[in-house]
């Protein structure tokens, strides 16, 4: 007598697997085509940059042009996104708390600068603020330096970058309600109390999200940055502008060592965005209980 | 503490949430402000509790004017409908919240603060939970943490907003009769929102039925049931049977049959009857209102008849709830007559 139980065999995990060929074929050309795009090139930067060893990597960086454009594209970035980091939060805070007439144009003008390209960006602050713009003139008989220097190139960088804090917090905030401010406030918390101990509590993994593609964008930004920085060797070379600069004079290895550290920002932001992500779906879950 | 309005007006947009609303909430007293989804009384909650302003009209606490106070400076303990508990904290913080927010000056310390917190969730009997986070608790706990939560700053005055409202049929009859309890242990001046009119009758002392905007009645639970002031509270608290008759002549009229009954001082003119289903009876040769049994059936001590009315045009069926000592059977052709019954002008 055999009265183990048979074990089940589902229709289902029949019905989705494919002939093993299929699934090889599918498989391989998807791992073909991400290793010709996208492994091989940064293989090649990180080839490219130690082609001469170790120590010319260092010294590439180390150049005063290399340590210059590093320290104006990390206080940029910090600028921007620092700049960001609160408007973005009091936009979204707007957008998704209140209700007001044009709203709906508040949210598609947020999305303008992923719309319009990096280099119109530049272009538009050229016209503000150049010597035939809008304000230039002004600018000038006032001594103030806009274009060419480091304003001009962090206004760039935070128009270009600005959607990204508010539109990671938008939909989070308005799925979230008033209902918890409400009731803070009427637990007598004041209005900052009510922002710290309730608000910020509830998104801040919607905000750090947003912050790390902002500063991806904001140190990555090439376009925008290019038509206002007016490429002023060891001034206004922001990391990206240096890379392109040093290929063009054939310094492949300054070049490339420059461009390895994007390469790894851009590593870095890959593992914190995959587990901020993670994060934010177990909040999902929790509200979803 | 007592709460008076007087006159409120609230608009949005173009809906009148609120169109002119006279109220006296007396100390202590536990009210329910009943009527159908639209009718305001969120609304009216939410100017209570500071969380709305009225576009004109006052609020006043004890006499004093509360408009002229912020949300947080009212000492209000208000319910959320969802609970609106702060999902990043434990049960303990949540409860504590409206303690540790206090101005320096007057806060508690943190022994007197631990201490409050687990005096407020004993009394809600769930001490257990403390440490447990809002997702982790079925909805009947979360309402209890809720009003635990709402406690905790000693209000003065306790505001509900459809406490009961996203539970299931037996948790909500359990909360109700705590929720009954737990007032007259701490007697604090409450006010709860909802669309049941079970639940306003069975637990408020006094219900505000309220539509569009306005309100219809206040009264005692028995008041507002058994002498209904307008057609609509008739027709909203308990079921009614509702004709369409015509008063003239000192009688009233379904079609073109009289009814054994007096108009009461009722206008002449169309109208509308309304008669409780228990209240409608079959009765002796000549009471008026003529129909057929379509079908009967038992629940104890009374049958429950479909009757068709043979008067007016087309064919109007109702149902009536007689006790079985004459018991109808199908196809008896019965006369109607009403033992209570309210007319008012259509």
């Amino acid at each position: 007598m055999t009265d183990a139980p048979m074990p089940l065999r589902l229709a289902t995990t029949d019905a989705r697997t494919e002939p093993w060929l299929v699934r090889w074929i599918i498989t391989g050309l998807a791992i073909a085509f991400l290793t010709v795009f996208v492994v091989l090139p940064l293989i090649l930067v990180f080839a490219e940059a130690f082609s001469r060893g170790a120590a010319a990597y260092v010294a590439a960086l180390l150049d005063p042009e290399g340590m210059a454009a590093i320290k104006l594209t990390l206080l940029v970035a910090a600028i921007s996104v620092g700049l960001n980091l609160i408007f973005g939060v009091i936009t979204a805070w707007a957008i998704a708390k209140f209700d007001f007439a044009g709203k709906s144009f508040l949210i598609s003008l947020i999305d303008l600068p992923f719309s319009v390209s990096p280099v119109i960006s530049g272009l538009l602050f050229v016209l503000l603020f150049g010597m035939q713009g809008l304000f230039g003139p002004w600018l000038q008989a006032h001594n103030v330096q806009i274009l060419f220097a480091v304003p001009g190139i962090a206004l760039a960088t935070i128009f270009v970058t600005f959607p990204f804090v508010a539109r990671s917090l938008i939909p989070l905030m308005q799925e979230q309600g008033t209902q918890e401010e409400e009731a803070a406030i009427s637990l007598g918390a004041s209005g900052l109390q009510t922002f710290f101990r309730v608000t910020l509590p509830n998104i801040k993994w919607g905000l750090l999200y947003g912050v790390l593609l902002c500063n991806a964008r904001a140190m990555g930004e090439f376009g925008a940055v290019s038509v206002v920085s007016g490429h002023i060797r060891g001034e206004t070379n922001t990391m990206p502008l240096l890379v392109e600069i040093l290929y063009n004079e054939y310094q492949f290895v300054a070049s490339f060592a420059i461009a390895s550290l994007l390469a790894m920002l851009a590593l870095v932001t890959l593992v914190v965005k995959t587990v901020l992500e993670r994060q934010l779906d177990e909040g999902q879950q929790l509200r979803d209980d | 503490m007592t709460i008076e309005l007087k006159n409120l007006v609230k608009t949005f947009g173009s809906f009148a949430a609120l169109d002119g609303v006279d109220l006296k909430i007396e100390d202590g007293e536990l009210l329910a402000l009943l009527g159908p989804s639209g009718s305001g009384k969120t609304t009216l909650l939410r100017i209570i509790a500071g969380l709305d302003w009225p576009d004109s009209g006052g609020v006043w606490f004890d006499g004093e004017n509360a408009l002229a106070r912020g949300a947080g400076e009212r000492h209000v303990g208000f319910v959320f409908q969802h609970y609106a508990l702060f999902r990043h904290m434990t049960v303990f913080e949540n409860v504590a919240f409206g303690l540790r927010v206090q101005p320096r000056a007057i806060r508690k310390d943190e022994a007197a603060i631990r201490a409050r917190v687990k005096e407020l969730l004993d009394l809600v009997q769930l001490d257990w939970l403390a440490n447990r986070y809002p997702s982790q608790l079925s909805g009947g706990q979360r309402q209890r943490i809720a009003l635990a939560r709402a406690l905790a700053i000693a209000p003065r005055i306790l505001l509900l907003d459809e406490p009961f409202g996203a539970l299931d049929a037996k948790v909500r009859k359990e909360l109700r009769r705590w929720l009954r309890t737990l007032h007259e242990e701490i007697n604090v001046t409450s006010v709860f929102v909802t669309h049941d009119q079970e639940e306003a009758l069975e637990v408020a002392n006094r219900v505000v039925v309220m539509d569009k905007g306005k309100i219809e009645q206040i009264g005692t639970p028995n008041e507002v049931y058994d002498r209904p002031a307008t057609a609509f509270v008739h027709s909203f608290i308990g079921e009614s049977i509702v004709l369409p008759v015509n008063v003239s002549d000192g009688r009233v009229w379904v079609g073109d049959q009289a009814l054994n009954i007096k108009p009461n001082g009722a206008t002449p003119g169309p109208s509308q009857l309304f008669v409780r289903r228990h209240d409608m009876q079959v009765g002796p040769a000549g009471s008026g209102l003529r129909g057929s049994v379509r079908y009967v059936r038992t629940f104890g001590a009374i049958q429950r008849a479909d009757i068709a009315l043979a008067a007016g045009d087309g064919e109007t069926l109702i149902e009536i709830d007689t006790p079985r000592d004459r018991e109808l059977k199908q196809g008896d052709v019965v006369e109607l007559q009403p033992t209570r019954f309210r007319i008012f002008s259509a």
